[in-house]
């Protein structure tokens, strides 16, 4: 996991995460020396020294810093096994979740490669491996999916990122307490072109385009609306922006309904497999990291019956860190492939989650994150998506950014929650993003919308 | 040739009108051409598989002969045999179907023998009665919080009008002179109602059933692609997910049967009741 440094390395900042936006993280500074835990069991193992040695230096990470610098990280580590029992540590942490209270759970998925966490739980065993019998349900749509959420015949689901904050603002449905207490997955998504438009590279050349989005509240109608504006076009004029449900993307983009779309993989990469279209970008080009998909469940789920709520964060947090291992992606692309699942040939999966992939203009890529898993939910992250809704028109009026991300985005709870089942997160919630190159700054959000010169906030 | 009596005549025709457009079907599809040797390209575009296409006929009766051969699979909850799947559509249809008939058929009664009940509900049918059964959907899900009972709501709600309508028209129809001889042996309210009323406006109620059955079959698959989850609607959205149209055409062909036999029940039922004056 990428938000899990070693505490025994006086290069690592354990208040950022590896993948860090910040200043001093930029620098390059912290980065080295820290080879990401494995297993799940070395990712708890690493999540319990981490914050055994946190509370020694009482949590100042300057002090610890200065410390492993000294005597060196294996020196410490051995003399604090020496004084306090790590081993027992670890395995009464390992123990320390109850039985659930309700082991027949369902999950809800929109068959797409955004939830691979959520599928391969089931045929990989991570749910089994928690005491779970969960059963992970195939939706036929993002408002079905939010509605048989909040109907409580799911358990749980997959969702999109905005979709938790735009539901909490009361944006196309009621407000129910919604947590979000992991991502699913970041990057994984692609703009895709119509075979015709080979030679219409710049997107100054799209004008009067139709594209596909597969939701309204979905980062990949904001990203592609901020990736257009960024080449001087207004979205909302000099484009259309359909909401198209994402097997359709394919069929339409082949019949000359759209001449484009930003949508989730598999139908990306479908659309090469088919001949019809090519993969003009990789969303990772437009905001490396992004976010896009979630697991969420009703607040009440995690209130009512924590220990199955743990057991089934835990299991998805597990299988999240399994994805996230390049060399699994193979045995992954066969599991979650069949009828049952995704329903899609596995060539098609595998190079979606490989990032060994045709890109539909007779080259062969290799861009190994072209899909990634790395469930901390970033505030900074739930911000810029209101930015954006705001931006465009979505929200109106005086918005408490902060406050609105971190109620939806529970990463002081989800921290807690990963903390008690012995995994570590990120101490800071808010970082800077960079976007095409323009730095985000989560702590002026009303400055960034307004610094756009296309919008309507 | 003169011993062909005219259905035998009809049937061969129609035999013959089948294996020609088979066979026109078949021979429109080009033959996916088998790949030697592949570069890496080629491999990841899917140079050795299938593409998506409208496949020949052969095909497609390929598929049905797996799918039918093994009708009753359940390889876990998104994945099951046609014949669960058509189960749960069917199941779908009949509970709605019969929600709907205990409310129209009494109450096409009353609109019916009453008329100043007509004029009361006419305008509640009349507004109601246009409005596709689909878009009760996103209320039906967001009110009932089930969408197993959502679905066997629109399924309510598209069959009762057809039936409620030609209750009342054929109660109404009903003709004077015979409620009048019933008037006249001092039959009661109730009686005249099931000895006189129901049989002779039998046929046309029928009618209303035979309408509401084939519009609920039409509802359900629509109804089930949005909702997903199980049934033969839901099955044709996970093929065309996966653009298979081997499986789309095969379920649209199943979804036909599927109609026709239940148009056929009442059929039977239809003559059943009919009577000659």
């Amino acid at each position: 996991m990428k938000s899990l440094g070693n505490p025994f390395s006086s290069k690592t900042d354990l208040r950022h995460g590896a993948d860090c936006g910040c200043k001093s993280c930029a620098s390059g500074e912290f980065r080295a020396d820290d080879a990401s835990p494995q297993s799940s069991e070395a990712m708890l193992e690493r999540a319990v020294e981490s914050a055994i040695v946190r509370s020694v230096f009482g949590h100042s990470d300057i002090g610890r810093r200065s410390f492993m610098g000294m005597v060196g990280g294996a020196t410490a580590a051995a003399a604090l096994a020496s004084v306090f029992p790590m081993d027992k540590a670890k395995a009464a942490i390992l123990d320390n979740l109850g039985t659930p209270e309700k082991t027949d759970l369902n999950i809800g998925f929109v068959p797409i490669t955004c939830a691979t966490p959520i599928i391969m739980a089931q045929p990989l065993g991570f749910y089994e491996r928690y005491g779970l019998n969960a059963q992970v349900i195939k939706t036929a749509g993002w408002a079905v999916a939010r509605d048989k959420s909040l109907a409580g015949e799911y358990d749980a689901s997959h969702m999109l990122t905005p979709m938790p904050l735009a539901m909490t603002l009361g944006a196309g449905s009621t407000a129910t307490p919604y947590i979000m207490p992991a991502v699913e997955n970041i990057n994984g998504q692609a703009i895709v072109l119509s075979n015709e438009h080979k030679d219409k590279r710049d997107p100054k050349q799209w004008k009067g385009f139709t594209f596909g989005v597969p939701f309204e509240y979905s980062m990949h109608n904001f990203l592609l609306r901020y990736y257009v504006a960024e080449f001087g076009l207004d979205p909302d004029v000099d484009i259309q922006i359909r909401v198209v449900p994402p097997p359709e993307m394919v069929a339409n983009l082949r019949a000359g309904n759209l001449d484009g779309y930003l949508s989730p993989d598999p139908f990306n990469q479908r659309a090469v497999w088919e001949g019809i279209g090519f993969i003009h970008i990789l969303t990772k080009e437009i905001w490396e990291g992004h976010p896009c998909c979630a697991f969420a469940a009703p607040l009440s789920f995690a209130e009512q019956l924590p220990n199955t709520y743990g057991a089934l964060l835990k299991s998805i947090i597990d299988a999240t860190q399994y994805a996230s291992n390049p060399d699994n992606r193979k045995e992954i692309s066969e599991a979650i492939a069949p009828t049952n699942y995704l329903n899609q040939p596995v060539p098609v999966i595998e190079q979606v989650l490989t990032g060994t992939y045709a890109d539909g203009l007779g080259e062969v890529k290799q861009v190994p994150d072209r899909i990634d898993f790395d469930p901390f939910p970033w505030h900074s992250m739930g911000v810029w998506i209101l930015t954006q809704m705001k931006r465009w028109g979505y929200i109106e009026g005086d918005i408490d950014y902060k406050a609105v991300a971190e109620q939806v985005y529970l990463a002081a709870d989800a921290r807690k929650i990963m903390t008690d089942l012995g995994y570590d997160a990120p101490t800071e919630t808010y970082k800077s993003h960079v976007i095409m190159g323009k730095t985000f700054d989560p702590e002026t959000p009303e400055d960034y919308v307004s610094s756009f010169a296309i919008g309507k906030g | 040739m003169a011993t062909l009596s005219l259905n035998q005549r009809a049937a061969i025709l129609s035999l013959v009108l089948l294996f020609a457009g088979l066979l026109v079907w078949e021979a429109a599809i080009p033959a996916q051409k088998a790949a030697g040797e592949l570069t890496e390209y080629e491999r990841l575009t899917g140079g050795g598989a299938p593409k998506a296409g409208v496949p020949p006929p052969s095909q497609v009766f390929q598929k049905a002969w797996n799918e039918l051969s093994n009708p009753f699979y359940d390889a876990g909850p998104n994945d099951k045999g046609i014949g669960i799947q058509i189960g749960y559509s069917i199941y779908r249809v009949l509970s709605g179907y019969a929600l709907a008939a205990l409310v129209a058929i009494p109450l096409g009664f009353l609109i019916g023998m009453s008329t100043v009940a007509y004029k009361a509900l006419n305008p509640f049918i009349q507004v109601l009665r246009p409005i596709s059964p689909l878009a009760w959907m996103p209320l039906a899900l967001f009110i009932i919080q089930d969408s197993e009972r959502s679905a066997i709501f629109v399924i309510f709600i598209c069959s009762i009008w057809p039936m409620l309508i030609n209750t009342a028209f054929g109660v109404a129809g009903v003709r004077k002179d015979w409620v009048n001889v019933a008037k006249t042996h001092e039959l009661g309210a109730l009686r005249t109602a099931f000895m006189v009323i129901l049989p002779a406006a039998a046929p046309t109620i029928v009618t209303g059933m035979r309408i509401s059955i084939g519009i609920a079959w039409l509802v359900i698959v629509a109804a089930e692609m949005l909702v997903g989850g199980t049934g033969i609607g839901y099955y044709v959205w996970n093929e065309w997910n996966n653009l298979d149209l081997t499986s789309v055409i095969f379920s649209i062909l199943m979804i036909g049967v599927v109609g026709m036999a239940l148009d056929a029940m009442f059929g039977i039922l239809q003559r059943l009741v009919a009577y000659s004056e």
